[in-house]
């Protein structure tokens, strides 16, 4: 397949993340990309389950978090989601502009999302001392939420800028695989705050 | 004055050409000459612990410097030589093994060796920057997290960065594995080499993970006052062992897979047979790669891991010693009923076959939980794991280098000074560490800075160091050999060793763009086949066509030079905030010249039908 | 191994080994010379291991002699194909098998071991000691007795007696080859259990196995076992000892008014307050000087002027005390000797 065709075909296949072999190989590597996040996520989940108990006098779990704030954080991630398939879905259907219209509201989401963990860590900090020096629970728990929430950071940026960057040219067979990827780390982001959700508050806050 | 100047751009131009460089092929160069350099300095730290070891209450390095001189040979060993070399066979042969033009992601290639330069830069800089790490390979903490000097802060950021440069190699090699096969080579049609790289990679990619996550936690408790290892605030020591052996033992199989996967391509080759039990050896390394994981806490029986923790983890290692036995006896039966020709590649694998199997056999019995009670940090284990490792990994390394130096740089390593090379340092492997056995047992701790006078330890200790310089001889006349075959030995045929794979069905060294043709891959062992046929070369699978290639580029350089620079802010801030500035300037370069990687299209290029028939006289 | 003739096999194996490795080393200080429960368990386990070792390895290397003998490419055979063979079923079915069986042989006692090397004092009875570990010395505090010392550690001859260990600073690891294996000792909350029990009298060479700075290699210590009837002895007088008592010559009495303004601070004499320094209750029985000089007036004086020359790297200020200060602190600290049981009882 030459140049040309990949940056102008002339109609869109099936799986256009998948048609080319770039597009294949960054498929496949992106899998296994988040196989090793998997592992990554799992390694600071011990951590932090080692030391949720080590307030070292200071708050513990079940003073600190509340559960509404964090329910809303969770409805927001879990939405984004669901808009970032939207997106998809209309990637493969080779709509551009509709997926440039769910892609934003995606961003948006994330925004909200991201806004609302400064503010929870604001409110911590400031409400009840409990910072990243205070105690080990603190230093684990800023370490495994921040490192989610710096992950949600870069996925924002990573799709706003692919958003940019192909907003005048519209869908090939080049910027496909790259939009996919994207949403599948989305959707990764996603899945890992609901194991926090659980593993980090729910758990926290019954005990 | 002329010719002056064009020497003077020829040398820009190669060194530019190396920068920005994507091909697998030369990068492999890079890993190679990177990985090379450090194993002699690494070399030469292990030469000065023997030295200090040589007899007992010796002087010769203060205590302080011995500990750096042993963090410092572990982790440059592992990290900075052992692995890089691997990546230089992988980056050498695996593309040509499997019929590809290129890796998956050929420009993650150069950003994976760039990371790892400069993480190993990083780490060096250590010594003139005010102290090298000094709480061993393993940084256990506290001792780790309250070393006063800033080596460990080196220890953190340099395997931080080059460790991300290995997850990005461990990808690329999956990938390139998985899609990027020839046409009617299956799995089990791949050559053994390529198995054991294939399940490398996965124990890289699972792996690694957790150590950058146990490195993190390091770096925020030195740098950013965080309290994970602080047991005053509630922090668990504990968890930093755990990380750094749910990743260090993996990373025991990262190195020894390929050099399995060497063995079995040359036992093959210069015994002229088939590989025996091909389906068995692939199960294995499987398996082996599997029980991997499963196996850490093994290093921390003596942690108080509690009697229940220790038999499971007993038993779990025990089964190990099962597949690897199965690959001995496949290997012994690969030779037998052969045609062995005693090359230097062929020796180095024979000598790794009884050694390998003491380094095994210790390893059973350091598995035995218990009795680890008395092995455990004692030399038995130092002398266990330089079996393994440079038993196995090194002999691995050098047996790989004899057999595909003619496909990487187009001439054979001459053989007489091959085997010169091999036998001092055989000799003085066994000398330096057989002794050691026995040491461990007499009572002598690892990282021990002196022995005392009248404990019995006395001529081992002096034995290990003689042997130590055989070591270095044999090392010094490897390099000879390398200068040698370049200046005097003739160019090499496409298959000078009667080869069985894909590899040796193109030219030594191979063009750029590896295969003119993709070759139809019919079974194992690709193309004896073919010459089993009476035919010359591979069928092709596919009409002579244009090729397509990526540019090069000088983004990965410059990615990881803001990574590196960005290192040294961390190290400093802790001193002086100013220092911050230095980490913004260092991730502006790495982010900036990511987003320049996104929104800049990289389609390649295409090398035109007719280019390659105009070239085919000179290839 | 189950026949009469395996059985006549496999212990002739074993005697020989322990024979041949039971010459190596020094008494007292390897594990290849065991003289307590822990290391003599340990060490039938290392025979057993090396003996199911060298049979393997005896095997692989017959095969190999053999194979690299017969197989070698001859001359004028240059063009010689082999025969390609696949695998043997068979074959690959033996070697699979039979080291699974002597695997187990191997795991059957190696766990019964671990568990039995994991138990714990259950009675209120036994002899438990609290083991402290800092860089680079060790502190002993006998648990129900009020005793504290450091560096030599005094137990009954037959007796179990039990330790819980803990660090002050980074990990470190107890380690008495000849007696019993090891165990880390940990700072904060992983405490860790082990027991001693020696089967002769004697001083046994003690020393740190894991990585805790540069004085890491010089971080010895000595286990003093004597009789049961000489360990209530001691026990008895290290309770009765006098922290106040006034030593008997001159220059050991300013000594001890030298030692009183200077160093009392970090270092106990008596249980009594403890001390961030070693314990000296009993500084005029101990068998080493910072746990490797030789305990005479000259070493002494030399560790209280510059400690960090001896022992790199640990917490002790040099130059507290002039010189001539040093030489009658070492006086009155060489005459701290508040039992009749000293090393040299263990013999």
């Amino acid at each position: 397949m030459s140049n040309e065709d990949i940056l102008n075909p002339k109609q869109m296949p099936h799986e256009p993340e998948k048609a080319t072999l770039e597009g294949k190989n960054k498929f496949v590597g992106f899998w296994f990309f988040l196989g090793g996040e998997t592992v990554l996520f799992a390694s600071l989940f011990g951590t932090y389950l080692a030391l949720n108990d080590s307030t070292a006098g200071g708050p513990g779990t079940e003073e600190l978090f509340g559960l509404e704030l964090v329910f809303v954080m969770t409805m927001l991630l879990l939405t984004s989601s669901l808009t970032s398939v939207y997106a998809m879905y209309h990637m493969k259907n080779n709509n551009f502009s509709k997926m440039m219209v769910w892609l934003g509201v995606t961003v948006a989401l994330g925004l909200c999302f991201l806004g609302f963990e400064i503010y929870e860590f604001y409110h911590y900090i400031h409400e009840y001392e409990f910072t990243f020096r205070s105690s080990a629970l603190g230093s684990a728990f800023y370490t495994l939420v921040g490192f989610h929430g710096g992950h949600v950071l870069f996925g924002l940026l990573w799709i706003m800028t692919l958003m940019g960057r192909n907003a005048k040219r519209g869908l090939n067979l080049y910027n496909a695989p790259k939009f996919y990827i994207a949403s599948l780390y989305w959707h990764f982001i996603d899945v890992v705050w609901v194991f926090i959700f659980t593993v980090v508050y729910l758990m926290g806050k019954v005990g | 004055m002329s010719t002056a100047v064009a020497q003077k751009k020829g040398f820009g131009a190669f060194m530019w050409d190396y920068l920005t460089t994507v091909d697998h092929k030369k990068i492999a160069h890079l890993y190679l000459v990177a990985g090379g350099l450090f194993f002699l300095l690494g070399g030469l730290e292990a030469m000065i612990i023997r030295i200090q070891l040589i007899k007992p209450d010796n002087e010769f390095i203060s205590a302080g410097l011995y500990n750096e001189m042993i963090t410092m040979h572990g982790t440059t060993m592992i990290f900075l030589a052992a692995m890089p070399l691997l990546f230089a066979l992988m980056n050498a042969v695996v593309p040509l093994q499997i019929g590809a033009r290129d890796v998956a992601f050929p420009f993650l290639n150069s950003l994976g060796f760039w990371l790892f330069f400069f993480g190993g830069v990083i780490l060096n800089c250590s010594w003139f920057m005010g102290g090298a790490p000094d709480a061993g390979w393993t940084a256990y903490a506290p001792l780790s997290t309250t070393s006063p000097s800033h080596g460990v802060d080196f220890y953190v950021m340099g395997l931080q960065i080059s460790g991300a440069g290995t997850l990005i190699g461990g990808i690329n090699f999956l990938v390139t594995i998985v899609n990027m096969r020839a046409p009617g080579m299956s799995y089990m049609r791949m050559p053994l080499f390529t198995w054991t790289i294939f399940v490398t990679s996965t124990l890289i990619l699972f792996a690694f993970p957790a150590l950058t996550v146990g490195l993190f936690l390091m770096m925020f408790d030195r740098m950013f006052g965080s309290v994970f290892f602080d047991v005053a605030a509630g922090g668990n020591v504990i968890i930093w062992e755990h990380l750094f052996w749910i990743f260090g033992h993996p990373e025991v199989y990262i190195l020894i897979l390929p050099v399995f996967g060497v063995f079995s391509e040359v036992f093959a080759t210069f015994s002229k047979k088939r590989l025996f039990g091909y389906s068995a050896m692939v199960f294995a390394t499987v398996l082996i790669g599997f029980l991997g994981f499963m196996v850490w806490a093994h290093h921390m029986f003596t942690t108080g891991m509690g009697p229940v923790a220790n038999s499971i983890f007993a038993v779990t290692t025990m089964a190990i010693a099962v597949p690897t036995g199965i690959k001995i006896f496949n290997w012994l039966f690969t030779m037998w009923g052969g045609a062995i020709r005693m090359t230097t590649a062929m020796l180095w694998s024979v000598a790794f076959i009884p050694t390998f199997t003491i380094g095994g056999m210790t390893g059973v019995m350091l598995a035995a939980a218990a009795a680890d009670y008395q092995y455990h940090d004692t030399y038995f284990v130092v002398a266990h794991f330089h079996y393994v490792i440079v038993g196995g990994v090194v002999f691995g390394i050098f047996a790989a280098l004899h057999y595909w130096w003619p496909k990487m740089f187009g001439k054979v390593l001459n053989e007489k000074l091959g085997k010169w090379a091999f036998w001092p340092f055989f000799i003085g492997f066994h000398l330096t560490f057989f002794i050691q056995h026995f040491l461990g047992l007499m009572g002598m701790p690892r990282r021990y800075w002196k022995f005392l006078d009248g404990q019995g330890l006395e001529t081992g200790n002096l034995i290990s160091t003689i042997g130590a310089f055989f070591m270095a001889l044999g090392v010094i006349i490897f390099v000879w050999n390398i200068i040698y075959t370049h200046m005097k030995e003739p160019k090499a045929s496409a298959d000078p060793f009667d080869g069985r794979t894909l590899e040796w069905s193109i030219p030594s060294p191979p063009p750029f763009y590896n295969f003119k043709q993709t070759p139809l891959v019919r079974g194992l062992d690709a193309l004896w086949i073919e010459k089993s046929e009476g035919k010359k070369a591979m069928t092709p699978a596919e009409p002579l066509g244009d090729i397509h290639m990526p540019y090069g580029s000088i983004i990965p350089f410059v990615m990881s030079l803001g990574l590196f620079i960005a290192g040294f802010g961390f190290i400093y801030q802790v001193d002086n905030p100013v220092w911050l500035s230095l980490v913004f300037i260092g991730m502006g370069i790495t982010l900036g010249s990511m987003f320049v990687r996104s929104v800049k299209d990289d389609l390649g290029y295409h090398i035109h039908k007719e280019d390659l028939e105009k070239g085919d006289g000179q290839l | 191994m189950k026949g009469w003739m395996g059985k006549f096999r496999a212990l002739f194996l074993l005697g020989s080994l322990s024979l041949i490795l039971s010459g190596c080393g020094v008494d007292k200080v390897s594990a290849l010379k065991p003289e307590g429960y822990g290391a003599e368990l340990l060490y039938d386990l290392m025979i057993l291991s090396i003996a199911i070792m060298i049979f393997v390895f005896i095997v692989v290397m017959a095969i190999y002699t053999f194979v690299l003998i017969r197989y070698r490419q001859k001359k004028g055979q240059e063009d010689y194909i082999p025969k390609q063979t696949e695998g043997n079923k068979m074959l690959e079915i033996i070697w699979t098998v039979i080291p699974i069986i002597l695997l187990l042989v191997l795991a059957v006692p190696t766990v019964t071991a671990v568990f039995d090397l994991a138990e714990e004092s259950s009675d209120e009875a036994d002899i438990r000691i609290d083991v402290t570990s800092a860089q680079f010395w060790w502190q002993f505090d006998y648990a129900g007795e009020e005793i504290s010392t450091s560096q030599d550690l005094y137990i009954p001859k037959g007796e179990r007696v039990y330790l819980t260990m803990k660090s002050a600073d980074v990990i470190h690891s107890f380690w008495v080859p000849s007696i019993a294996g090891k165990i880390d000792t940990n700072p904060g909350d992983n405490e860790n259990t082990m027991y001693l029990e020696a089967t002769e009298e004697g001083v046994y060479w003690g020393q740190c196995a894991e990585l805790c700075g540069p004085s890491h290699s010089l971080m010895d210590f000595r286990v003093v076992v004597v009789s049961p009837e000489e360990y209530e002895q001691w026990v008895s007088d290290m309770q009765n000892a006098d922290p106040e008592a006034e030593p008997e010559t001159q220059v050991a009495q300013e000594g001890k008014e030298i030692f009183e303004n200077n160093c009392l601070s970090c270092h106990a004499i008596g249980s009594q307050p403890k001390g961030v320094g070693p314990n000296l209750t009993n500084f005029g029985d101990r068998t080493k000087v910072a746990g490797i000089m030789e305990p005479t007036k000259d070493n002494i004086k030399q560790w209280i002027l510059n400690p960090n020359e001896i022992k790199p790297g640990n917490t002790m200020p040099a130059n507290l005390v002039d010189e001539e200060e040093a030489g009658k602190v070492a006086e009155y600290l060489m005459q701290l000797k508040p039992s009749e049981v000293t090393p040299e009882s263990a013999q």
